[in-house]
């Protein structure tokens, strides 16, 4: 533990005491967190438009107060099943490169504000779908962390074009 | 990119838009010192701000550019010699600006070329300025007691003693600003205090606007559509109660956003002079190269429109341009002759009509010629002669606006590098603009183009497919078709291919849900649903949907990068209700639809697209007749599919014949083997050419493939041409050649058309496109590289743009050039007048043959005489590697 706490700090320089916030979401059983700064909303799904011929991830497009949201479904994106229990998903808008997307998740948790010389980086034997997305994990009581990477989470061109 | 630099390239690139302008302005008014100023200011600011930045390679062009002009300033004869130079220079530094945009650095290079001449013409006209200028201010070399630097100036730098100078003499901004406060007073008694006032009142214009970012205006754009939106949504919902207090408030906030709206889209709008600005330039340098003398009038260069259209139309109002001064305008003495001044008036005028802005580019020149179009749309098969007498002279005149027609029988560097009128149609139509052409003879023609303001709102068709609304943008619809089993317009289908018969054509269908995947099982089976036919560029084809509901005026929104990559869409929006809806793209779905879905490909590109295109694939119409195994015939031979009542079929006159049309069409087994019907549906293959029309009786109609027609077993049997690969299985290739005489026998006599080769390269000319697509699989079957013209213009094209031939086959009879003259102008060419040529023609007259043997046929073909051809190519061939 101590090891790893010294490889983190000077990773991060002068972060050693540096707490970040992240939302808290669950996607299947897994809790992931979120930066605080990359989350503009948190909103229910309503009147999402499916995009023929678009990738499998992207669930559709929606209207947000006048914006065009790409809608990503994380479930799949995390190559989980699909949910069938019928409950309308939640989103999560983030903003990237001036581009609105709402990540659908299963439920939205409560804020976390943890320390980032806490974080540790993925075990080596993490499932490939979560080690792309993931910038790290957090250990709570109980229970572990992913912080998402939003930038790799929406970088899915690559991943199609490879495939 | 560095903010810096990026500021400096538009501004830079702005400056110079307006220095190619005053140029030609000032070498049309010499004496006109304020223009020189201005010009020489510019220049000036672009040199100083390269040698801020550290470019010394655009700033050494500025410098020996601003040398010259120095001198001009100075009182040095302006000369034609000495603009072009200097606007010769100003294109060289836009191209390393260019580079520098892409590259970020000055690119390497020197251009010596440039600035040595530059040099000499400043030097050679020094003498004439005399002594009476000592003060040249730039090339001054020698250094001032004050200048520090132990090395000569480089070109570009100023001594010391010149920058105190300056600032010395520039006022500080507070003796400035009094000043210009007393000006009116001032300006009565000293004329030097007015032109300060000018200056002063110049700055102040410019001190009015700003630069802002184009995203910015976007987003307000944005913004602006969705406040719009939820007050249509809080109208609606205060509609519903009917006394209510928020009416009034809403009534404002209503007033309120509109206008804000109009503001926003303000923002969006740029004088069309700003799409006009390098013409007096393009109209100076064609008029010097044309020797011809051209006026450019511009009226009403402040009508405004929206930033992405002015885009979309500067290239095509050039190219107009470019061809009205070029074909429009005819020479100086021309023009004496027929008493019109020498000096030619292109005239360019722009205003605003309802929600369009009109453009209007005329000449005084000599009016389209109306003959001349004729000829070609014959000869290109754009119409025939029965269908042009019965046009027009409007409609005639619209014919220029066809693929492959341009009247310009010599191309010039100017027009007619395979760039046409057809081109600006469609980049016009892309927009949601028309264009019109007006002519008179000997008058002069204009061009009338409508073009809506703003693109940023479109209208457009909502359709359902796959329970999913779509937005499909009126521009390229044209009509709905309401079709449902059992009535006029039901879909049928060749195999899996759905097909309508709309007006006596064949349109190609495709189910909007089949194409976006929207169904798993192909359920597209149902004969019920709207059609709504579209048109891109030439093409003609119906989208199948589930429902229309209604047009919107719809506010288009860029997609997410995420699905920019689906060529079906192009943006979504968001409806009245709030919902987002996917705009679907016509261009997509053509591409889809491939190149040959019918006769008329589009072949705007000219010839050399037709080539590829039918070098490439065919599409055939496969079927069976007589055999199980499967025949094939080009469809673009078909002109349409049929199903009769076999009992209609009458015998007569030899064989069997059909009421059809009005006309009794001759009806034709494939062969003996072929059973006939007796009762129920008998299929027919129609095959017309010039009004009249045959039957071919086949048992059932398969498919229709697109593949790579090469005929791999040749035949002997009759009416084969031989075998040949189709999507995996051996298919007999239908010889129609053998089957049109049978039931006309002089079908071939009528019109002419041969040709075959042996792996050498044949290029065949033939005006009629019947006769070019039916002899083509001949030719090939017979080995050789068929490349197909539809007239001696395109041919002669075609030879001298380096294409070799071996062999040119050609008809006698076509409209415009006929095959004579063809064969005197390849005669007369010395890189072309060893090539063979090979005359087709029904006249077999000696006197005719004596005229062929003339002007060069090396042998005359009947063009019925199919192996007659054959074998004079083939001894045509070993005739040449002997």
């Amino acid at each position: 533990m101590e090891t790893m706490m010294t490889i983190d700090a000077s990773r991060t320089d002068a972060l050693t005491d540096t707490l970040t916030e992240y939302v808290t979401v669950v996607i299947g059983d897994q809790l992931f967190g979120l930066p605080i700064e990359q989350v503009q909303d948190v909103f229910m799904l309503d009147g999402l438009t499916r995009v023929p011929l678009s990738q499998p991830e992207i669930a559709g497009v929606l209207n947000l107060r006048g914006r065009i949201v790409t809608a990503i479904d994380m479930r799949r994106r995390l190559g989980l099943p699909r949910r069938d229990d019928g409950v309308k998903p939640m989103a999560v808008g983030i903003e990237s490169k001036g581009e609105s997307y709402g990540l659908l998740i299963d439920t939205v948790g409560e804020v976390f504000k943890l320390d980032d010389s806490t974080r540790e980086p993925n075990p080596v034997n993490l499932d490939a779908h979560l080690a792309r997305i993931s910038a790290g994990v957090h250990r709570l009581d109980g229970r572990l962390l992913v912080v998402l990477n939003v930038d790799r989470v929406l970088d899915m061109g690559g991943e199609a074009m490879a495939a | 990119m560095d903010d810096l630099l990026r500021e400096f390239l538009t501004e830079t690139n702005e400056s110079l838009d307006v220095v190619d302008v005053e140029l030609v302005r000032f070498e049309q008014d010499p004496n006109n010192a304020n223009i020189l100023d201005n010009i020489f200011r510019l220049v000036h600011t672009i040199k100083g701000t390269c040698g801020f930045l550290g470019l010394p390679r655009l700033e050494a062009l500025a410098h020996a550019a601003e040398t010259l002009m120095g001198r001009f300033r100075d009182g040095l004869a302006v000369t034609g010699e000495g603009v072009t130079l200097i606007l010769a220079t100003i294109d060289r530094i836009k191209t390393i600006l260019d580079m520098l945009e892409r590259d970020q650095q000055e690119p390497a290079g020197e251009d010596r070329d440039l600035i040595d001449e530059l040099e000499r013409q400043a030097e050679s006209v020094a003498p004439a300025a005399g002594g009476a200028d000592p003060a040249e201010p730039e090339p001054e070399v020698e250094a001032s007691p004050y200048q520090a630097l132990e090395r000569p100036l480089r070109p570009g730098e100023v001594p010391l003693s010149e920058l105190e100078r300056a600032f010395r003499e520039t006022p500080g901004p507070l003796a400035e600003l009094p000043a210009a406060a007393k000006a009116p007073s001032k300006a009565n008694t000293e004329p030097g205090a007015a032109k300060g006032e000018d200056e002063k009142g110049d700055a102040k214009v410019v001190n009015q606007s700003i630069r802002v970012n184009v995203d910015t205006l976007e987003r307000l754009m944005t913004t602006v559509s969705e406040l719009v939106l939820t007050r249509n949504q809080l109208l609606e919902i205060v509609r519903r109660h009917e006394d209510s207090e928020f009416k009034v408030p809403l009534q404002r906030l209503s007033n309120v956003t509109a206008e804000l709206q109009e503001g926003v889209m303000k923002t969006r709008m740029q004088p069309i002079g700003n799409a006009w600005q390098k013409l007096p330039r393009v109209v100076r340098d064609l008029a010097n190269e044309l020797g011809k003398q051209i006026e450019l009038e511009m009226h009403g260069a402040d009508t405004e429109l929206d930033r992405q259209v002015l885009d979309l139309i500067k290239d095509p109002l050039t190219h107009m341009v470019r061809n009205s001064a070029d074909h429009g305008l005819e020479m100086p003495d021309e023009r004496r002759a027929l008493g019109k001044p020498e000096k030619g008036t292109v005239r360019l005028s722009a205003h605003h009509e309802g929600g369009h802005i009109i453009i209007e580019i005329a000449d005084d020149g000599r009016g389209l010629d109306l003959e001349k179009i004729k000829a070609k749309a014959i000869t290109n098969g754009l119409a025939t002669e029965a269908q042009i007498e019965k046009m027009t002279e409007a409609q005639i005149y619209k014919l220029i606006f066809a693929p492959g027609l341009s009247t310009a029988t010599t191309v010039t560097n100017v027009s007619g590098r395979g760039v046409g009128m057809d081109v600006v149609r469609n980049n016009i139509n892309q927009i949601g603009g028309t264009v019109e052409v007006k002519s008179v003879p000997r008058a002069g023609s204009s061009f009338v183009i409508k073009i809506p303001l703003t693109l940023a709102i479109v209208s457009a068709l909502i359709v359902e497919a796959g329970g999913d609304r779509f937005a499909i943008p009126q521009l390229s619809v044209i009509e709905l078709v309401r079709a449902q089993a059992n009535s006029d317009h039901r879909i049928e289908r060749i195999k899996d291919t759905p097909v309508l018969r709309l007006r006596n054509k064949l349109l190609p269908l495709i189910h909007l849900k089949t194409l976006l995947k929207m169904e798993e099982s192909a359920d597209s089976g149902s004969e019920t649903g709207f059609i709504v036919v579209t048109q891109v560029g030439n093409r003609t084809f119906g989208i199948v949907v589930d429902g229309v509901f209604h047009t919107e005026e719809i506010v288009v929104k860029p997609m997410s990068t995420k699905l920019r990559n689906i060529t079906m869409f192009s943006g979504n929006t968001i409806l009245g209700d709030g919902a987002v809806i996917m705009i679907i793209d016509p261009n997509g779905i053509a591409h889809v639809l491939g190149t040959s879905t019918s006769a008329e490909t589009a072949d705007e590109e000219g010839t050399v697209r037709q080539h590829a295109a039918n070098e490439n694939t065919t599409s055939l119409l496969v079927f069976r007749a007589g055999s199980p195994e499967p025949k094939a015939v080009p469809l673009s031979l078909v002109t349409r599919l049929e199903e009769i009542d076999a009992a209609k079929i009458e015998v007569g006159n030899g064989g069997r014949l059909v009421q059809y049309r009005g006309q009794l069409m001759p009806l034709v087994s494939v062969n003996d083997a072929a059973p006939v019907r007796s009762e129920g549906t008998q299929p027919l293959l129609v095959f017309s050419d010039e009004g009249r029309s045959m039957g071919l009786i086949v048992d059932e109609i398969v498919d229709i493939v697109e593949d790579q027609l090469n005929i791999e077993v040749t035949s002997d049997t009759p009416g084969l041409l031989g075998s040949a690969v189709i999507k995996g299985q051996a298919t007999e290739i239908i010889d129609m050649g053998h089957y049109l005489p049978m039931a006309f026998e002089d079908w071939l006599l009528r019109k002419e058309t041969m040709m075959r080769q042996r792996a050498q390269t044949l290029l065949f000319v033939d005006d009629s496109a019947f006769f070019r697509n039916m002899l083509t699989p001949v030719l090939k079957a017979a080995g050789y590289q068929v490349t197909t013209v539809g007239g001696a213009e395109d041919a002669l094209e075609h030879l001298k743009s380096g294409h070799r031939f071996d062999v040119v086959v050609t008809d006698i009879e076509m409209p415009g050039m006929n095959g004579f003259e063809l064969a005197a102008a390849i005669q007369a060419d010395p890189q072309t007048n060893e090539l063979p040529i090979i005359a087709l023609s029904s006249m077999n007259g000696s006197d005719v043959v004596e005229r062929g043997r003339e002007v060069g046929f090396q042998d005359f073909v009947a063009k019925f005489d199919r192996p007659g051809l054959i074998a004079a190519l083939k001894e045509q061939m070993i005739g040449e590697a002997a």
